[in-house]
């Protein structure tokens, strides 16, 4: 076993460190005040990502990206995951499922999204379907040769952002033995279709201007060359690309973590009460030694866990524990920190408080973690028949 | 032409220095160790100088422990042609003096037959200011220190001087020792793509008994301590208070 990276890997996490430190921290004031993030800025950031090449690196070289290993991704994305999430947005990461793309679609999606000519966003929970995907109510029904859709998605990051979007909508219902079964379609939709609108979401807690939107299609027609993937074939899209988008909120996690993680060392190093630093008290210093134990043990979890993908293992129950693993440890993590700030760590002038309120979604989003460890239960009892 | 940049492994610009215990100077085990800030500059600006025509190959040098492959690299990494890595110490803990860096430099820039030698100004990690100067006299080559705005024009070179009180502009013959000053430009982030290229670029490996030299130390550290830790400010009421104290306690005005 070898625990170390590679010249090639560190260079990259010292390149994607820098830019973050340098070109994202000194607008993050601005953004959390403003809940938006200005388009000249959004548009500088995506500018220097594509010059320095690490634009859609999630992607193969073969359609035009650099072709990083899920383990060097990981550590892309840990990085990332120390700045606001509303401007490494523009640090482009498309979603890899345009991979599924064919015909046409490759040079009106895949391409130009690779290119950072057209951003995506990817819609799938809805007002009435969170965890349970299935139970949408979205749907496309076929209609003279097309498929016109109906229903409301809303938690659509992003969407404020993208030329199009992927989204999942019913097809039909098989009746099974476990009961009725709903047919999941993926469709792409450009911004500007008729009967689709993008309108502004709710204001979230967590990652102020990182916008989530809500989307509603009121027959809103589709010719068949907007399906991506099969008809019907939703799900197998969905399994086959969107299970490592876990390890991205597990690795920004423990970016995020080492930087919170930092700032309450150096602060319990420097705070003196009682006469003495913090840190001297056990109390303090025990809550660091938790704190980076727990860092640390998510962040090898989550590269483990990269690793095995890139090794064609099995990776589906790791990748859950480092998704709930990581998003609870940040949770602790950032609410120790801010207890070793004091009431400082609760005002805007630092940002503890942040890191303390965006840390909560990581619970929620791309599964909660109910729905991680129903699928790591899930993953060690079926096959004994329980 | 071809134009030869020094690069330093140095503690990094952000970490917070600790002096070892016995005063021997400063603890470098398990710190993280980057490139001399202005050996980065040099670097950008002869990857510029190439960009523009005006340089046909970038080589980086480093002189000192092994782990510098990992900043050669990084100059790799940014757009260098290829480097040379001259193992001089096997403790991190062990600096190369400029004297015998410097007679280094000068069988390297020989044997390679460059045309520039563009370095930083100094080290941040001693301070010494020293390698360009010596290099330039031992090579019998111009010099022009401290720059911050180099032009190249046929047989010459102009270069603007960040001197004290304002900047100076002097012309120097080729072939010439250039160290640059902070200003002169703002290095790039490596690119992906050549950072994975970076490692199919040459790097070759020599010792100093390659080109003759002897870097025992000249010098010996009698102390090493920490700077004195800042007093604490006062607080004055008025600004009238303030010249009160800048006049009568200060003596400065």
């Amino acid at each position: 076993m070898h625990f170390g990276l590679s010249d090639e890997q560190e260079m990259i996490v010292s390149t994607v460190r820098d830019f973050v430190e340098r070109e994202i921290y000194p607008h993050e004031a601005e953004v959390e005040r403003t809940g938006a993030v200005p388009p000249d800025l959004a548009a500088g950031i995506k500018r220097k990502v594509i010059d320095l090449g690490f634009y859609a690196c999630n992607f193969p070289e073969s359609v035009g990206g650099a072709g990083l290993s899920h383990l060097d991704f990981a550590l892309v994305e840990r990085e990332l995951g120390r700045g606001s999430m509303a401007l490494t947005h523009f640090f482009g990461r498309p979603q890899n499922i345009l991979m599924a793309c064919t015909g046409d679609q490759i040079e009106r999606y895949l391409l130009p999204a690779v290119r950072g000519e057209r951003m995506d966003a990817l819609a799938m929970t809805e007002p009435g379907a969170g965890s349970d995907v299935r139970g949408m109510s979205c749907s496309a029904v076929r209609e003279g040769g097309d498929w016109v859709l109906n229903g409301t998605k809303h938690f659509i990051s992003g969407a404020d952002h993208a030329d199009f979007v992927i989204v999942f909508v019913a097809t039909g219902v098989d009746d099974t033995p476990h009961g009725p079964k709903k047919r999941i379609t993926c469709f792409l939709v450009d911004r500007g279709t008729p009967g689709f609108t993008i309108r502004p979401g709710y204001r979230s807690v967590s990652h102020r201007g990182y916008a989530n939107c809500i989307l509603d299609f009121d027959g809103c027609r589709l010719p068949d060359a907007q399906v991506l993937g099969e008809v019907d074939g939703g799900f197998a899209v969905m399994n086959e690309w969107l299970y490592a988008t876990r390890i991205t909120v597990a690795t920004m996690a423990v970016g995020r973590a080492r930087r919170v993680f930092d700032m309450a060392l150096a602060h319990a190093a420097e705070r003196k009460q009682f006469g003495q630093q913090i840190g001297k008290f056990q109390g303090v210093g025990f809550q660091i030694a938790d704190m980076v134990t727990e860092i640390d043990a998510a962040d090898w979890l989550t590269l483990a866990a990269a690793w095995r993908l890139d090794q064609g293992l099995p990776a589906n129950r790791e990748i859950a524990s480092a998704k709930l693993y990581a998003s609870e440890m940040l949770a602790r993590v950032t609410d120790r920190a801010l207890q070793i700030f004091g009431g400082m760590g609760l005002m805007d002038d630092l940002p503890i408080e942040r890191f303390w309120r965006d840390a909560r979604v990581e619970r929620i989003w791309d599964g909660t973690s109910e729905i991680q460890r129903h699928i790591i239960a899930r993953d060690l009892l079926r096959p004994l028949g329980a | 032409m071809k134009v030869l940049v020094p690069v330093k492994r140095v503690i990094d610009y952000n970490v917070k220095v600790r002096v070892k215990a016995d005063g021997s100077g400063v603890d470098l085990a398990n710190v993280k160790m980057s490139m001399n800030p202005f050996d980065e500059i040099a670097v950008e600006e002869a990857i510029r100088m190439k960009e523009k025509g005006a340089v046909e190959e970038v080589i980086a040098v480093s002189i000192g422990v092994k782990q510098a492959q990992e900043t050669l690299r990084t100059a790799l990494a940014m757009g260098a042609d290829r480097a040379i890595l001259v193992v001089a110490a096997d403790d991190v803990h062990q600096d190369i003096e400029p004297l015998a860096v410097a007679k280094i430099l000068k069988a390297v820039a020989e044997a390679e037959g460059v045309g520039m030698v563009l370095c930083g100004k100094q080290a941040i990690d001693n301070d010494m200011n020293a390698t360009g100067q010596m290099l330039a006299a031992l090579l019998g080559w111009s010099q022009a220190t401290f720059a911050s705005k180099i032009e190249i024009e046929g047989e010459e070179a102009k270069v603007t001087r960040e001197v004290d009180g304002g900047l100076q502009t002097i012309k120097v013959k080729m072939p010439a020792i250039v160290s640059v000053d902070l200003r002169l430009n703002e290095p790039r982030y490596a690119s992906l793509p050549n950072i994975m290229k970076a490692k199919k670029k040459p790097l070759d490996e020599k010792t100093p008994a390659d080109f003759g030299v002897d870097v025992t130390p000249r010098l010996s550290v009698v102390k090493t301590t920490e700077p004195e830790a800042r007093k604490a400010g006062v607080m004055v009421g008025s600004v009238d208070e303030l010249i009160a104290k800048l006049k009568d306690e200060a003596g400065v005005i």
